[in-house]
């Protein structure tokens, strides 16, 4: 049942790519139409699929990189689902809906693991804190996927030579606006998650704070988003230094999130 | 009955030459009429604007009709000679559709997209239309052409892009700004451009008009124009930095912003973006501005080359446009065909045919025992009085493929006979054509 419904929600997804990256090309009434309808075809079918996998497994699906993936996809489809629909902006979907799927992709490629999982990782606190910290690195993914397209507009607008995207593209300041939302929502939400991360261990391991890998990089991501907020709100940072910072930061969050758990030995590394 | 197009454009044509053999608005019900006479020439109208001059007609046969038509053209203003002859172009048939399609939605235009060609068509179909040079087939195939157009401007992009300077500054600020509405621009001296390039801002939005210039009185002047706020020319700086777009256009003989200048505006509006435009000749604003961050500059040849690209982006939208123009005339033409006089006789001819046995079946049926001989002599009756009562009309209907009011007869017969197996919102009369397009011009 999972597996029919992990398959067809990869293929909405890439159905939903493939024709935004179309759409990037050749914007067409119709093409936007397809677009909208396999995005939220694929993102309810990501829904089911995670209902069942939670029922199905009794706990959250956040125990392994295969379900993170998978939670990550849906997060981040429903963070940009959302963002179409107040934004009407359908040209943001080819630098969004390819991201969520390639989670989708690498998700289902994964092997599945055992079914049995370690106690500590049924505690409720577990779903509480995966899912803060997923939600947030999707807020993250929005916010690079905005920078890059600012930094592809800001260069046609500052070169005169307007090309491809410069039609294509939304105006950099309603870009350099989102990156910050994207920001401003996610910094919070990893916030609480590193807070009921600390308050889990504590439960799970009778200390608060380990000096693990992922919990040293999972502070470095917070010092550089808390630097893009306050250089933005203090120092009156925008654009194109703000852009790259919000690339770096994801660069971060993606070391974090996949290095960490896949080249470094600790509690977070998924097995 | 074919429909034909004869006529030059800015494409085949000097303006020396087009201005030769234009039809100035006042003469064009002589020319109508003139043109009315011509031998195999039936339903007509004349186009004619500073960059084409066209005439589309019905013509029983397509080449000699448009040989005709030429010969009027060069006839009517007094010209002769291989130039004036070899400017002009013909089409017959499909092609002529496609021509008149193309023209319509301003695929054939100097501009691809341009708006007023459409407005100048319609005006020559009512001018036509007063004088009642046109028929069936003319009539619809405007309506046609009028609603082919509008639906290649709703379904493409083909008119969205700018390709004018002043448009091209709009078009950058939304680029830069998304909406304008509340954001301010700064006049910095006064120029045509510079104003027309403030009022297309103006009517995108923008709100607050500040101006400055070296003399303050004229500031005072101009801001009245604008509805805005004049600006001392030493406070300047402190000013540009509430202006969202700042517009500079003064006479100076050197850069009255430098590099320097800009960054402490800059500076001091935190980074907000601020779009530079640079009108003036020499420029008046630094080069070097551009690199600074969240600063946007564009002068005269920037935003040239802006409308460069838009030209070429228009030229993408017209291939679809094309696409749009196949399914439309294969529509036409079907519709075409369908009033030629051979369907018309035998669909009349079949209709009758099936009246005439489903009564001939339900008489007998009720006669019971007759002989065979009285069953012949019924059916031959039938098939008498169906003969003769046809006779006429479908005489009529031959000859009428010869007669330039051919095809108001065949629609007419269609109608009597029921066979017209249109939709009702494409019977279009005389008046309803000429109605609806007075309401579009109103």
């Amino acid at each position: 049942m999972n597996k029919v419904l992990y398959g067809v929600t990869l293929f909405l997804y890439f159905l939903a790519s493939f024709h935004y990256l179309l759409y990037l090309i050749n914007q067409r009434e119709s093409i936007g139409k397809v677009c909208r309808i396999t995005a939220i075809a694929g993102f309810a079918m990501n829904t089911l699929a995670m209902l069942h996998l939670t029922f199905y497994s009794g706990h959250v699906p956040l125990t392994n990189l295969r379900e993170s993936l998978f939670f990550m996809s849906w997060a981040i489809m429903f963070i940009y689902i959302i963002l179409e629909y107040r934004m009407k902006v359908i040209v943001m979907g080819a630098f969004i809906v390819p991201l969520a799927f390639l989670c989708m992709l690498v998700s289902v490629t994964l092997p599945e693991p055992s079914v049995i999982v370690p106690a500590y990782l049924s505690s409720a606190w577990l779903g509480v804190h995966t899912s803060f910290a997923f939600l947030a690195y999707a807020a993250f993914t929005i916010s690079f996927a905005t920078s890059v397209m600012y930094i592809i507009q800001e260069r046609q607008l500052k070169h005169k030579h307007p090309g491809t995207f410069y039609h294509r593209l939304p105006p950099i300041e309603m870009l350099d606006e989102l990156a910050y939302k994207g920001i401003a929502l996610g910094f919070p939400l990893l916030t609480l998650a590193i807070v009921t991360g600390a308050i889990w261990a504590n439960s799970a391991w009778g200390q608060y704070w380990g000096w693990e890998p992922k919990e040293i990089w999972a502070l470095i991501t917070w010092f550089i988003y808390a630097a893009y907020l306050h250089m933005r709100l203090v120092a009156g940072w925008r654009g194109r230094k703000a852009a790259y910072l919000a690339i770096a930061g994801f660069g971060i969050v993606m070391f974090t999130f996949l290095g960490i758990t896949l080249l470094l030995p600790g509690k977070h590394a998924f097995k | 009955m074919n429909i034909v197009v004869v006529g030059l454009s800015h494409k085949t044509a000097s303006v020396e030459v087009r201005e030769k053999l234009s039809f100035q608005a006042a003469r064009i019900p002589d020319a109508l009429a003139c043109m009315g006479k011509l031998e195999q020439v039936s339903e007509h109208l004349i186009l004619s604007t500073c960059n084409r001059v066209e005439s589309y007609a019905i013509a029983k046969d397509a080449d000699i009709g448009a040989e005709k038509i030429k010969d009027f053209f060069l006839d009517y203003h007094g010209l002769t000679g291989d130039v004036y002859r070899d400017s002009l172009y013909s089409y017959g048939g499909r092609e002529a559709v496609r021509h008149i399609f193309r023209v319509a939605a301003s695929l054939d235009s100097m501009v691809v997209g341009e708006p007023q060609i459409l407005g100048q068509l319609k005006d020559a179909f009512d001018n036509a239309l007063n004088h009642k040079t046109t028929g069936v087939v003319m009539n619809r195939l405007m309506k046609k052409t009028i609603s082919v157009a509008k639906r290649i401007r709703t379904e493409t992009k083909i008119a969205e892009s700018a390709v004018s300077i002043s448009f091209a500054a709009v078009e950058l600020a939304r680029k830069i700004f998304g909406n304008l509405e509340g954001k301010s621009v700064m006049l910095v001296g006064a120029g045509e451009m510079a104003e027309l390039a403030a009022r297309h801002l103006m009517n995108n939005g923008v709100k607050s008009v500040m101006v400055a210039n070296r003399t303050f009185e004229r500031a005072v002047d101009l801001a009245k124009e604008f509805d805005g706020q004049p600006v001392k020319y030493d406070e300047l700086f402190t000013e540009m930095v509430h202006a969202d777009i700042v517009i500079a256009s003064t006479g100076a003989a050197h850069y009255i912003i430098t590099h320097d200048d800009m960054a402490k505006v800059i500076k001091e509006r935190k980074n907000k973006p601020v779009f530079l435009i640079d009108i003036a000749v020499p420029r008046n604003l630094d080069p070097g501005i551009n690199k600074i961050d969240n600063v946007y500059l564009y002068d005269i040849d920037d935003l040239s080359s802006v409308v460069e690209s838009n030209i070429k982006e228009r030229q993408k939208e017209a291939d679809l446009a094309e696409e749009i123009i196949d399914q439309e005339i294969e529509i036409f033409m079907s519709w075409l065909r369908s009033i030629d006089v051979v369907p018309t006789i035998v669909a009349i001819r079949e209709n009758a045919e099936r009246v005439r046995k489903a009564e001939l079946d339900k008489a007998l049926s009720k006669m019971g025992d007759i002989t065979e001989k009285q069953k012949r002599q019924v059916e031959s009756l039938s098939q008498a009085i169906v003969n003769k009562l046809l006779h006429n009309p479908l005489i009529t209907l031959k000859q009428s493929a010869n007669l330039p009011e051919g095809s108001t007869r065949i629609e007419a017969a269609r109608a009597l006979f029921g066979i017209s197996e249109e939709e009702p919102e494409d019977g279009t009369t005389h008046e309803e054509a000429a109605g609806t397009t007075e309401v579009e011009k109103a």
